[in-house]
């Protein structure tokens, strides 16, 4: 029964909605950059729209990068427990034998 | 009446929660941390207790504006964390946190170095029973390789402190700097428990092996404790600058792929440690304000994430990204509470976050050091991006995982509650946590530049996430182990050790062999003398006896007369 119970975020528009919100407010962001007087202390913050591009390529670049990080990295999850304690002569044995 | 130390107070709850159970034992855990702070809130400044040690003079109690702000950080924590815990019948876990947290309240207000260093092990050896209070093997190994690395850390102060000693003939806790050998040993003494890049997989190793109540308390306690004393000993190094970038930057990548929720926090909190390590490492007034209030807020926000991922653990008994999603429905107020938490680390206007991570950019970018502010700026993107997004998009949201449990118990709630209101009230009334900090310095957060670039970075962090997502780029959670630097003793040392063991275990059976050799020859002759036909066994006539009398009377006759 509670499994057929809608929730807020069964209903694909919702989540559009949500997106939308996201969408308008960054764009609102944009925009009150091209309004406001900001006072700035590095060369790289005066140029308008620093903030939104170092965000956006900086996230992309994290995940890609992660991404390759992964392939160096990732190892069957009993990678460690597997050979914590040296193994016992006999199973030795038998997975050779095997 | 004279001061009370805050340690004793904890201590002595520690033994009441050995000694006593149910509400009583309750009722002490909850009266500590409350008692301990007015203790400190009505203790008169520059008051210090001493201890007579042979001919030294201990400090077991000394405070000032640093120590102080420790020392109400750590009331709280110990407050949230205890009732956080409060369900928990466990006398080993209930007592192991309050000795722990005495001990970390001992360490801050030591008013000497070698105090200093005795709490310092204390934490170490206190805080490694809320891993083992898991009860697994995998717990238990990694509570041991966290315990030998905390002696190893222990050890390297103990080690600089009486060089220190030697040098200076005191053992004042006040600025150390790099300039002696003893300065490198206390610096990198600390560096193993502030997580230092290549010295940080201890944490990323044991702290999500710990009790879900446990890694609450690990989180607040140990690396806060380094941080306070870096903060003492070496503001300004600049070295510290450089290292705090790269631990703000590295585990941002880590934590991107890493499917342990716990683990993806214990990334962001050497993450964090970064940005005050920078903070310290900058040395201006501001710059120390800034660590030492991020170091407080981060004990608050990272709490209550782990408080969030501690009862997602607890009532699914899962915590691997790949096998939760969709609980948001049926735990709405884990839900709110762990996002308040997330957006606090990430630094959005109106939380805690913000409020202290702004002073260290704002410091960094003062002082000139332009590459480490664009480093710390794409760390604060990332930030946002593993612990902000990931952790209750994964948790909570992402894919239904179709488990159906309710919100932790009350006591679990309160606590977080707790935590999420301290949140919001540091991030809306700042002034609250900038009056206590160690400087007076004039600091406004809330002004447009600083609003509006750092909603601009988030916002554009968080298309990015969404970009990514909707194209299929993000990489999934997978049931894996991602290696990190503690793979180099948990498999290459011993892999490379492992033929010199051979050898030498191959050469001591070569000598024992050797030597039961000698000893079997040995007792084979002397049963071969002894035995019925042997040398020594033969009967001798009376006769011969004094022939040989005579004979050697005689040698000695001539001898005496030459």
């Amino acid at each position: 029964m509670t499994e057929k119970r809608q929730y807020l975020l069964d209903k694909p528009r919702n989540v559009q909605r949500i997106l939308l919100v996201l969408y308008t407010v960054s764009a609102a962001s944009l925009l009150l950059d091209l309004l406001v007087e900001r006072h700035v202390e590095h060369p790289f913050e005066s140029m308008s729209g620093f903030y939104p591009l170092y965000g956006f390529v900086g996230c992309v670049t994290l995940v890609l990068a992660a991404r390759l990080l992964r392939r160096l990295i990732i190892r069957p999850e009993d990678y460690y427990s597997r050979r914590d304690l040296p193994q016992h002569p006999d199973n030795a044995q038998e997975e050779r034998a095997s | 009446m004279s001061a009370l130390p805050p340690f004793v107070l904890f201590y002595l709850a520690g033994l009441a929660a050995c000694l006593c159970s149910g509400r009583l034992r309750s009722g002490f855990l909850l009266v500590t941390p409350i008692v301990g702070f007015i203790n400190l809130w009505y203790l008169p400044t520059g008051a210090a207790i001493n201890l007579q040690l042979f001919d030294l003079q201990l400090e077991l109690f000394d405070s000032d504006r640093l120590s102080l702000l420790f020392g109400y950080l750590f009331h709280i924590a110990a407050l949230i964390g205890i009732v956080y815990a409060l369900h928990v019948r466990d006398t080993l876990q209930q007592a192991g946190a309050m000795f722990y947290a005495g001990s970390a309240l001992g360490a801050v207000f030591a008013g000497d170095l070698l105090t200093f260093f005795l709490f310092w092990e204390g934490m170490a050896l206190t805080s490694v029973v809320l891993i083992w209070a898991r009860r697994s093997p995998a717990a238990f190994s990694a509570g041991v390789r966290y315990l030998i690395i905390q002696i190893i850390s222990g050890l390297l102060l103990l080690t600089g402190v009486l060089l220190l000693w030697r040098d200076t003939g005191s053992l004042d806790f006040t600025y150390i700097g790099t300039a002696h050998t003893y300065g490198w040993l206390i610096l990198t003494a600390l560096g193993i428990k502030a997580a230092f890049p290549m010295l940080h997989s201890w944490l990323i190793d044991a702290y999500p092996e710990a009790t879900p109540t446990g890694t609450v308390f690990l989180s607040a306690f140990t690396t806060k404790v380094a941080i306070y004393a870096l903060a003492r000993g070496f503001p300004g190094t600049e070295l510290l600058v450089y290292a705090g970038a790269t631990m703000a930057c590295f585990p941002i990548f880590f934590a991107v792929v890493e499917n342990d929720l716990r683990r993806v926090l214990a990334y962001s909190l050497v993450n964090q440690l970064g940005f005050m390590v920078v903070g310290i490492g900058v040395g201006s007034h501001l710059a120390i304000n800034g660590a030492v209030a991020h170091a407080f807020t981060d004990v608050i926000f990272k709490g209550l994430l782990f408080m969030s991922m501690g009862a997602v653990l607890t009532m699914t008994g899962r915590i691997n990204g790949s096998e939760l999603g969709g609980l948001y429905k049926t735990m709405p107020r884990t839900t709110v509470l762990c996002i308040i938490g997330a957006a606090s680390i990430s630094a959005f206007p109106l939380f805690s976050g913000f409020v202290s991570k702004s002073m260290i950019m704002s410091a960094v970018l003062k002082e000139q050091f332009n590459g480490v502010w664009l480093m710390l700026l794409f760390a604060s993107a990332g930030v946002f991006h593993h612990a902000g997004i990931k952790i209750p998009y994964f948790a909570f949201f992402a894919h239904d995982s179709g488990i159906r449990v309710s919100d932790p118990p009350g006591n679990m709630q309160l606590a977080m509650a707790i935590a999420a209101l301290l949140c919001l009230g540091i991030g809306v009334f700042p002034d609250l946590l900038y009056r206590s900090l160690p400087f007076e310095v004039a600091y406004t957060p809330y002004d447009v530049t600083h609003v509006l670039t750092q909603l601009q970075l988030l916002l554009f962090s968080a298309l990015a996430f969404v970009w990514l997502n909707k194209r299929g780029l993000y990489p999934p959670e997978l049931n894996a182990t991602h290696l990190d630097v503690d793979w180099v003793y948990r498999r290459l040392v011993p892999r490379l050790v492992q033929p010199l063991v051979t050898a030498i275990v191959a050469f001591d059976r070569g000598v024992r062999q050797v030597a039961l050799g000698i000893i079997d020859h040995t007792l084979g002759l002397a049963r071969r003398l002894h035995s019925p036909d042997g040398l020594l066994s033969r009967d001798v006539s009376t006769g011969t006896m004094v022939l040989w009398v005579v004979v050697l009377l005689a040698i000695y006759l001539f001898l005496s007369f030459t």
